[in-house]
């Protein structure tokens, strides 16, 4: 349970459980754990009867469910339906006698097939006297999309798409002792998504050392000290080809080795856990599954730069994810992994956390060290850099969540491990938080170079209510959109680039034909011009100028002169801001005024009364047409 | 100039001065302890009051405009006291894509006050967050603290009207006694 878990209730299901247990009810241990990713699908509870078992792993649980999963799966060993989320194994082989099929229709019209197909098997199975020996449940997300029916036969997670009811009969063949698999039904893909940065979230308790330990946590800290000097950790992720995850993609290993080289008595490490997108929640969904993989990686990065002082820059709106990192600081110093000597390598480190406190623009570097100075966030103009002259003077690196948390697994399994995954310029994974109108809301990771149309409908399954995408936006307020004709994009820093968007920090928000572009555009502007620090005029002032601009066109009276006008603004942002948040801003507004003009002429063309229509039609989440 | 009123560094009470002096030295070592400081004066009153700001400047020789200039750059600092009872609207961009819009709307509308503001009687306080982290289920909002996603206007509504009754109900209760 994350945040997101528990806003959706977890705190009462992880109590009811405890209650039971206390009554002798249940025999299991209770765990918590981060988030697995599956957001639409919370509060999530994962059970693991006995040792043999499989886990089975429930969804939308609320009390009600939790009672029935006590009674009738931990008690009974029955299945519950309609809230399994199945296993993104995809088995190949039966190994065993099948013991439950799970069946789901997975076409938009979801409706009486499942229940259909499950009561043909269940019929099936009676009629071979299976009946009590393998039980039918229906499942509420198999993790495919539109390819009918699918059955998963449990234990094997052989899964079968597209099953029509002349199949059945084979399938329950299948199951018996000597059963085969079906190779013209089996769905032999296997799951797009792979697990560095995620590898433990929501598999382990986070507020527990002994379990970071258990799955793998501080190998690479072991590592890097007995494979000797810190160069050689800086080489390691140079090779790996690592860049930064917090927006601008810079190369990681030459980060440190950058402010490795700069000379200083004192030098700094900082996790940027500000996470401004509004809308995304990777880092804290990290810093609340595993915050020990991002000590763990701070502790590298800080041993690699020659840091002695280090801290975690985390947003005060993250309660659960600041309580989580104090936590682990606390028992990395119990335990001799921050302080002095650590390790017994003779090499000195510790760490704290200082809370952001609401100002976009923190998250921007220079802004972020004047933060935990104590002052308010004005970004300073760059050189220097912080790798020469940061925080108090010194030298200090400044990462993101997501980049250190992929250090630890780098560091342990080696550089062409990580680089095997990824693009030419881009390697290894990116978690993305993907939302809006999708199917399924929730984070994931893909190998860079994964193309987003394979996340939104492989993985998300899909848009919500069977409407047409019209654009994925990414990298939020300094981002642009991705119009549906470019979906095949593959995720990658050049690729998106190239597209006038960027990577960002992982927010991915899919929108709908209903969806208008050009007030999307002024949300975001809107939410930069408030963000806007006030220190330099082209974003202070050409960011409102351009805001009132958009607002006049959303109001029908914009003309095409307004259009020029805005374009001319936008280049001078780019080109005159101070900091980053300044430059980007007119992103959103670049990437739309290429790829849906349309929009905007609209507005121009129709005036007031086409404005109206489109507020009407947008407040009340209908298309245009169905607005009259 | 002569001024009737107090100033509000005579209000504070000697509570709230060992308070102050406790986490001052709690901080005292670390460098750049300010916004920490204030933080923890926000989490014990849900704002940050007059008295306790020029108590500060006073004890630490930074000037108020110094404290103030960060209370007011940073949006999560309060310098007037929160409502009985709080109503975050989210309006991060998924919640917005779904009509977190409609939601404040309509919770602008059932309190009389604009998104930030307090009604008279102190009984409710609303303002908007971006992103809790609930956008699978959005548009969302937290009340007291308790979040609620995937809401219609009529949920809000009857969130406000039940928050309403209940507190009628105890002040009725209240005044029988
Ligand atoms: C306005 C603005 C906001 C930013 N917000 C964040 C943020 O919330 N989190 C983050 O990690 N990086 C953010 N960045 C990027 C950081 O400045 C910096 O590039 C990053 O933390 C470096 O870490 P990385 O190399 O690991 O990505 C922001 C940059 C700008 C200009
Ligand atoms: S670009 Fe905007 S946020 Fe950045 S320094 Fe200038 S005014 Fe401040
Ligand atoms: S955008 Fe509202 S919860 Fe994330």
């Amino acid at each position: 349970m994350d945040s997101g878990g528990i806003a959706a209730g977890a705190e009462d299901v992880v109590s009811f459980f405890r209650e039971c247990g206390e009554r002798g009810e249940v025999a299991l241990p209770v765990v918590r754990t981060g988030s697995y990713g599956y957001a639409f699908a919370d509060p999530l509870v994962e059970v693991k009867n006995a040792a043999a078992d499989p886990p089975v792993l429930y969804g939308l649980v609320d009390k009600a469910v939790a009672a029935r999963i006590v009674e009738e799966h931990i008690g009974q060993g029955r299945l519950i339906n309609d809230h399994i989320v199945a296993s993104r194994i995809r088995g190949l082989a039966l190994d065993g006698p099948t013991t439950a099929i799970l069946v789901k229709d997975t076409s938009q019209e979801d409706g009486d097939k499942t229940k259909f197909l499950q009561a043909s098997i269940l019929d099936e199975l009676k009629n071979r006297d299976y009946g009590d020996r393998i039980q039918v449940v229906r499942a509420l997300d198999m993790g495919i999309y539109q390819e009918g029916v699918v059955v998963q036969l449990l234990p094997s997670c052989v899964t079968y798409t597209n099953v029509l009811s002349r199949d059945i009969a084979r399938i329950v063949d299948g199951c018996g002792p000597s059963g085969a698999v079906l190779n013209d039904l089996l769905h032999s893909r296997p799951d797009t998504q792979v697990r560095i940065v995620l590898r433990n979230c929501g598999k382990m308790d986070p507020e527990s050392l002994n379990a970071a330990i258990a799955h793998g946590g501080y190998e690479g800290l072991v590592r890097a000290f007995t494979d000797g000097k810190p160069e050689a950790v800086i080489e390691t992720i140079q090779a790996s080809g690592l860049r930064g995850r917090g927006g601008a993609g810079f190369p990681t290993g030459l980060k440190w080795k950058l402010t490795r080289a700069s000379e200083a008595d004192h030098r700094f490490v900082i996790c940027n856990a500000d996470e401004g997108d509004p809308g995304a929640f990777m880092d804290r969904s990290i810093l609340e599954g595993d915050p020990h993989a991002v000590l763990e990686g701070l502790i590298l990065a800080a041993y690699a730069i020659g840091a002695d002082k280090g801290f975690f820059y985390i947003r005060a709106e993250y309660p659960l994810a600041v309580k989580r990192v104090e936590l682990a600081l606390t028992q990395a110093r119990e335990h001799g992994l921050l302080g002095r000597d650590i390790l017994g390598s003779g090499w000195n480190f510790d760490a704290e956390v200082r809370l952001g406190a609401g100002a976009f623009v923190c998250g921007e570097e220079t802004a972020l060290i004047a933060s935990i100075e104590g002052r308010r966030g004005s970004p300073e103009p760059r050189p220097p850099y912080p790798s020469v002259s940061g925080l108090w003077g010194k030298p200090t690196c400044i990462n993101n969540v997501e980049t250190l948390a992929a250090v630890p697994w780098i560091v342990a399994h080696g550089a062409d491990a990580y680089a095997r995954y990824g693009t030419g310029e881009s390697k290894g994974t990116k978690v993305f938080a993907v939302t809006g109108k999708v199917r399924n809301s929730q984070l994931v990771e893909v190998p860079m170079g994964t193309p987003v149309r394979e996340i939104i409908y492989d993985i998300c399954g899909g848009m919500q209510d069977n409407l047409d995408l019209k654009g994925v936006q990414t990298g939020g307020p300094s981002g642009g959109i991705i119009p549906e004709s470019r979906l095949d994009t593959p995720v990658a820093y050049e690729s998106l680039q190239a597209l006038g968007s960027i990577m960002g920090s992982g927010g991915m928000l899919a929108m709908n034909e209903n969806d208008c572009m050009v007030d999307v555009v002024s949300f975001y502007l809107k939410f930069c011009v408030d963000e806007s620090c006030g220190k330099c005029a082209p974003c202070r002032i050409g960011g409102y100028q351009m805001l009132q601009l958009l607002l006049k066109i959303g109001r029908g009276r914009g003309s095409l002169e307004d259009l020029e006008q805005i374009e001319r603004i936008c280049k001078t942002m780019q080109c005159a801001s101070l900091c980053g948040l300044g430059q980007t801003a007119p992103n959103p507004v670049l990437s739309t005024l290429r790829f849906f003009k349309e929009e905007y002429l609209a507005y121009i063309e129709g005036g007031a009364s086409y404005a109206r229509k489109r507020k009407r039609a947008l407040s009340e989440g209908k298309s245009l047409k169905e607005a009259g | 100039m002569q001024t009737a009123t107090k100033s509000p560094l005579e209000d504070l009470d000697t509570e709230m001065r060992a308070e102050i002096r406790h986490c001052l030295d709690k901080w005292k070592e670390k460098d750049g302890n300010l916004i920490m400081i204030l933080h923890e004066i926000q989490n014990r009153h849900g704002y940050v009051p007059r008295g306790a700001s020029l108590f500060l400047a006073q004890e630490t020789g930074v000037a108020v405009a110094r404290i103030y200039e960060v209370l007011t750059f940073y949006h999560y600092f309060r310098l007037v006291p929160p409502g009985k009872h709080n109503l975050t609207v989210c309006n991060g961009t998924a919640c917005y894509l779904k009509g977190s819009g409609r939601v404040l709307g309509e919770l602008e509308r059932r309190l009389g006050i604009s998104e930030g503001k307090t009604t008279s009687d102190r009984l409710f306080h609303l303002e908007t967050v971006r992103c809790i982290g609930y956008c699978a289920m959005a548009p969302a909002m937290v009340v007291d603290g308790k979040a609620m996603g995937k809401l219609t206007t009529d949920d809000v509504a009857s969130v406000v009207e039940k928050i309403r009754k209940r507190e009628e109900g105890e002040s009725n209760g209240q005044s029988r006694n």
